[in-house]
């Protein structure tokens, strides 16, 4: 209903003006704590409260002052590519491992334990092991988010092998089916929804890692940006980080989610 | 030479290990040998064996004694000569009634060509009266119409023996009576040999050559087997006045309530 509608545009507006009295009220008390209208200058241009003229970090996303010094918009990308390199790695690598895993008890017995051992570390601890492996901050990025994207694939890909049906494998056994055509024709096509739920959790998760991640790199990428914005003592620009963060790894929960929705046969075709 | 014999049971044995405990005889001393196109059905309590007995049939599951013969061949796995229509009818879910059809014939005669394939699975369909849903998913369909489905997946494959593990016991009582007017259809089209579970009395008398009554387990086997010399088309309607019907029936009721009745049921 159109009712429904106005209320779920409406609400949200009361929590955002209760926000920006928060926020308004902490400036006020934060030194040199940007307030709500600086923000707004410094993402799109204007003169703040203190005089300074403001190019706006939204409004200019795409420059590129030198190698060291690019706009918001290459920080994110650089991010992104990152993110999505060591996810691909994470899906050719856990996939198939998940699927093994799932359909072969000594698999099975063989992994657990160390996937048991290794899910609850923290991805960042690694990172010092793998810098110090790779010497190289891109290849630390890289396998820092493979590192942590991988768990979720492959439990969720076991996850959705284990939910076939004995009965479909009957099937399959009575046609004499060759394990390939077990793996295509039945195995994948129940396991393919975890797969991506698997997916949708751990880009998720690299989203949220790889800003910390590049905090401790340093070089480019989001994370870093902000870092970098705080020692430049540029306050409101974290603020704006911080946003833009969230914006984007909502936009990739979405995106992630309607592909998934794609490839699962229970939510296809229906009307 | 004598001829050859169809289908095959000797000295059948199933034991089901338990972990420190002795083996769960489930059935024992199982000897059954079963003709070309007849049509046997195997009756018995609940948790008597008859699944047990059928997936050693279908080679699902391994008897523990015993050899399987078809053809004179031993019978060793599962395979497409002796197709299953399951309880729950296993149609996969993500495939249209076509495409679950088409799926198995095109594993079980690869040699067909697209035009030969398309009429062999639209010839299926037809025979089950479901022309209309073939494109539509199982979960769109009713559940007598999957199961028809998959007598039509299952016979379209050509098998030599059609296995059936209580096909309708999950359908309502009117959806029962037709899909076993289904069964008989078909089979006056195209002979099969078929042997089917069910613990419906009726249902066994309507369907059968023979019926198998099973003792209770452990240890189950074969107690008694009766003929039924009804001629064929039968009809539901006139049979419940047969003298042959009703003994049948009566002989039927008598071992399973009265030599094996089970107290728990
Ligand atoms: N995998 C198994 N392990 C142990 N016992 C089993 C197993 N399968 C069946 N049984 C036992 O064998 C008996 C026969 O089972 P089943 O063939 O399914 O009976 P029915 O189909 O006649 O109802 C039951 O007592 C059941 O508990
Ligand atoms: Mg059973």
């Amino acid at each position: 209903m159109n009712y429904d509608l106005a209320k779920k545009i409406i609400l949200p507006m009361f929590v955002f003006g209760a926000l920006i009295l928060v926020w308004s009220w902490t400036a006020s008390k934060v030194e040199s704590f940007p307030t709500p209208a600086d923000t707004y200058i410094a993402a799109f241009g204007g003169t703040t409260s203190a005089g300074d003229e403001m190019k706006g970090v939204l409004s200019d996303p795409f420059y590129v002052e030198n190698e060291d010094d690019k706009g918001i918009f290459w920080q994110i990308v650089a991010s992104l590519e990152r993110v999505f390199m060591g996810f691909g790695l994470a899906i050719l690598v856990g996939v198939p491992l998940g699927l093994i895993i799932g359909m072969s008890k000594e698999a099975q017995y063989a992994f657990d334990p160390f996937i048991q051992v290794f899910k609850p570390v923290s991805p960042l601890a690694w990172l010092p092991l793998l810098l110090f492996i790779f010497q190289d901050i891109n290849m630390t990025a890289v396998s820092t988010i493979f590192v942590t994207s991988i768990w979720p694939i492959i439990i969720n890909t076991t996850l959705g092998v284990k939910n076939v049906s004995p009965d479909y494998m009957n099937v399959a056994k009575v046609l004499r089916f060759t394990p390939i055509e077990k793996v295509i024709k039945i195995i994948l096509p129940v396991a393919v929804p975890f797969i991506f739920t698997g997916m949708r959790l751990s880009l998720g998760i690299a989203w949220l890692v790889i800003v910390a991640a590049e905090m401790l790199t340093g070089g480019i990428g989001i994370g870093f940006w902000i870092w970098d914005e705080y020692n430049n003592l540029n306050y409101y620009n974290i603020i704006i980080g911080i946003i833009m963060v969230g914006f984007i790894g909502f936009l990739l929960d979405l995106i992630m989610g309607k592909i998934a929705d794609f490839f699962d046969y229970r939510k296809r075709g229906r009307a | 030479m004598a001829e050859q014999r169809f289908l095959q049971l000797e000295n059948i044995e199933k034991r089901f290990p338990i972990p420190g405990k002795e083996d769960y005889i489930a059935v024992t001393d199982v000897d059954l040998e079963i003709k070309q196109n007849e049509i046997i059905s195997i009756i018995g309590h609940s948790g008597c064996g008859k699944s047990t007995l059928l997936n050693m049939i279908s080679g699902l599951d391994a008897q523990t004694e015993g050899y399987i013969f078809l053809l004179g061949k031993e019978v060793k796995g599962p395979g497409p000569d002796r197709a299953v229509v399951f309880q729950n009818h296993s149609l996969l879910p993500w495939l249209s009634v076509y495409q679950n059809i088409e799926m198995a014939v095109k594993k079980v005669m690869p040699e067909l060509s697209k035009k030969e394939l398309k009429e062999r699975v639209e010839k299926f369909i037809t025979m089950v009266n479901l022309d209309h849903a073939k494109d539509k998913l199982p979960d769109e369909i009713s559940g007598g119409m999957k199961q028809r489905v998959g007598i039509a997946r299952a016979l379209a494959i050509k098998p030599k023996v059609l296995l059936m593990d209580e096909p309708f016991g999950a359908l309502d009582s009117l959806t029962r009576a037709n899909l076993q007017e289904h069964l008989m259809r078909i089979q006056q089209n195209v002979q099969n040999t078929v042997i089917i579970i069910t613990h419906d009395v009726d249902e066994a008398v309507l369907l059968s050559d023979r019926v198998i009554m099973m003792t209770n387990g452990p240890e189950a086997t074969i107690g008694e087997i009766l003929e039924v010399n009804l001629p064929r088309p039968r009809n539901r309607v006139e049979l419940q006045h047969d003298p042959e019907y009703i003994r049948c029936r009566e002989a039927i009721l008598s071992f399973l309530y009265e030599k094996f009745a089970k107290e728990d049921e």
